[in-house]
């Protein structure tokens, strides 16, 4: 844990139960999953919470999101209601998207969520759009776009980094480096596998965290966002991660061995906090227990909403493939 | 006429592109070389200078990132108007224009729309050989959640731009380049047009011609050495190919009983296919006689000018299709 965060007993709490209800909602969702209400790809993001958790507490309402298809917990840490997001995975019309997005396609525009987007690399050029339609309209919104490492392959990596540098757009990357791009290891697929250097080529200004720590990620996002709200210009954060769950259901990761999987679940994100805040008296001992009891109440009562949804009539399945007029 | 004012399609899409810029400060122009170059077929000459690097950007060549950017844009409140340089290079952004543009507002369940403009040259006959004379629009228009432009008139070049920045969905405008330099009229008092129906160019009672685009001259010049033989041809133009104006195809084949498709496109898999079918589907016991297709020939559009000329539609083989419907052999 970085020694030099003054980190308080509110702030550090607050950190433990947003990737605590991550972990929980993910869990329950595989559960679904192996109920056969959850159908389709379901990618976890069991062992990256400390990513997504750092990185949206330097966030305000006034920022925009660009996600990747692993997104529950960019959802989940950006605040958007547990309810929508579960009926979403059942595929009812109270979920977020009525149905029509399920796990890949998380969209809210309450909380300026772009959307989950299951093209590799696909959301990174729209992060570019959010980031210049908030400078034109005189708004001070920074984006913070997310991305695996696998995006940094895609040409569309490379035309993003050039034009959000190119035009000093307000945009943080947020490169989720988990090592696996679905089965192939970041040494089988990079030249160059410090993913945070192609951005410098760029002259984006880039370093890379510790993503298994939260603090680190949240210390480093909060200096990034204060320095793109005053400079315009992009930054890039590399977030050194690791999913502890296969790439989706249906992955048998004969790719990667158990002992690294073992050693990195050393460096549970969630665990982790807990013990520094315990050594440092923030936790107490009934703290844990009434958090998870408040987690497993707000994750139950997702379920019991989807549960209870119901099913878009088919006769809307074309309502939104035009739309009437741009909602407001 | 009096008050009607002449001016060449170039001229009309630069003036729709700058009345839309001045009358709406969400609207701007990105593309590459839209700025300081005056635009690939100079439509945006001068528009840079007069209303500012801000509203009218210069973007690297990176097809997918500023289309990309420009849907990002839409759906925060901007209303971009993106020109990629032809259809060809289209393909580079297919990703965006498919995966997000004409995807995002069903999958998100209408929380999102997304009301950009794609502008891009499409079509042959300037020797530009395969990689920058193809005819894709066929393609988009298989795609829901897209509406798809094909301006041939000065008129529709002028007025089509304004109703599309008014859609709340992702337009895409199809320019053919051997259009920029025609000439043509406004007819005075003519305010807009809209961009939900097909026209009548020409009426006609013995045999329909459906067409759009840069087609629609070959084909009125057709029109008009079939009435020098008695035969009097209905020439429809699409204007929309997506959605089709299905309604207005019927009632001219209602009246008219035969039906020739001239398309740029290729023959197979294509949008003359789709109006040929609906065609059948809808209208098959109005027909007097086998729907006929005049397409390119299935080759890459080739550089030397006899085989560019030889794989397009022409007038003479328009006309012979529509001969052979009507006094068949």
């Amino acid at each position: 844990m970085t020694a030099k965060v003054h980190l308080g007993r509110p702030e550090g709490l607050a950190l433990l139960r947003d990737m605590l209800r991550i972990r929980r909602f993910e869990e329950a969702c595989v559960a679904l999953y192996q109920a056969e209400k959850i159908r389709g790809f379901l990618h976890l993001y069991d062992g990256e919470e400390a990513v997504s958790v750092g990185v949206m507490r330097a966030l305000g309402p006034e920022d925009g999101i660009a996600a990747t298809y692993r997104e529950h917990g960019q959802a989940i840490a950006r605040g958007i209601p547990m309810r929508p997001l579960m009926a979403e995975m059942l595929g009812k019309q109270e979920g977020c998207c009525r149905g029509r997005g399920g796990s890949m396609h998380i969209f809210d525009r309450a909380t300026r969520f772009y959307g989950g987007n299951a093209i590799v690399g696909g959301g990174l050029p729209l992060a570019l759009g959010v980031a210049l339609a908030d400078r034109m309209q005189g708004r001070k919104g920074v984006t913070a776009c997310f991305f695996g490492e696998g995006a940094v392959d895609e040409g569309e990596f490379h035309e993003t980094m050039n034009l959000a540098s190119l035009w000093r757009l307000p945009v943080l990357f947020v490169c989720e480096n988990n090592r696996y791009s679905m089965g192939t290891a970041l040494e089988r697929a990079e030249a160059e596998t410090a993913i945070f250097r192609k951005a410098e080529g760029y002259r984006v200004s880039a370093e890379a965290v510790d993503g298994m720590d939260v603090v680190s990620v949240a210390v480093a996002a909060r200096r990034a966002v204060e320095r793109i709200r005053e400079t315009g210009a992009p930054h890039f954060l590399e977030c050194l991660t690791y999913r502890f769950r296969a790439h989706s259901m249906f992955d048998a990761q004969l790719y990667r061995n158990k002992e690294e999987v073992v050693a990195w679940r050393e460096r549970d994100p969630i665990r982790r906090l807990r013990a520094w805040l315990e050594q440092a008296g923030y936790l107490h001992p009934d703290d844990m227990t009434r958090m998870e009891a408040e987690v497993d109440a707000e994750v139950a009562d997702a379920i019991a909403f989807a549960e209870a949804g119901t099913l878009e009539p088919v006769e809307n399945l074309e309502r939104f493939v035009t739309m009437d007029e741009v909602p407001s | 006429m009096s008050g009607a004012i002449r001016m060449t399609y170039r001229e009309a899409c630069r003036q729709a592109i700058r009345e839309a810029v001045l009358a709406d400060p969400r609207v701007f122009l990105m593309g590459e070389d839209v700025g300081r170059y005056g635009g690939c077929y100079a439509v945006t000459k001068g528009l840079s200078a007069e209303l500012g690097e801000d509203r009218i950007l210069d973007t690297p060549l990176s097809e997918s990132a500023f289309v990309g950017a420009g849907i990002g844009a839409a759906m925060a409140g901007m209303r971009p108007i993106v020109e990629v340089m032809t259809c060809n290079f289209s393909l580079l952004a297919l990703d965006q224009i498919l995966n997000n543009a004409a995807t995002i507002p069903h999958m998100s369940g209408g929380q999102f729309a997304v009301p950009i403009v794609l502008r891009m040259a499409t079509g042959a006959g300037r020797q530009l050989a395969a990689q920058h004379s193809h005819s894709l629009e066929g393609w988009f228009a298989h795609i829901p959640g897209l509406r798809i432009l094909a301006p041939a008139t000065v008129a529709d070049a002028r007025f089509m731009l304004a109703p599309a920045l008014a859609d709340p969905n992702p337009v895409l405008i199809f320019e053919h380049v051997m259009l920029y330099n025609m000439e043509g009229e406004i007819p005075a008092g003519l305010a807009g047009v809209d961009i939900a129906h097909a026209a009548v160019r020409r009426p006609g009672r013995d045999v329909t011609l459906v067409t759009y685009g840069g087609s629609l001259f070959k084909t009125l010049a057709a029109a008009e050495a079939l009435a020098a033989e008695g035969i009097e041809a209905e020439v429809i133009d699409l204007r929309v190919l997506r959605p089709l104006d299905t309604a207005a195809i019927m009632a001219s084949v209602a009246r008219t009983r035969r039906v020739v498709i001239v398309d740029e496109g290729w023959r197979s898999g294509s949008l003359s296919a789709e109006i040929a079918m609906r065609i059948v589907e809808e209208a098959f016991f109005e027909l007097d006689a086998p729907i006929r297709r005049v397409c390119s020939r299935e080759v890459p559009i080739p550089y030397a000018a006899h085989l560019e000329q030889a794989a397009l539609p022409q007038p003479e083989a328009i006309a012979a299709a529509a001969r052979g419907l009507v006094r068949p052999a």
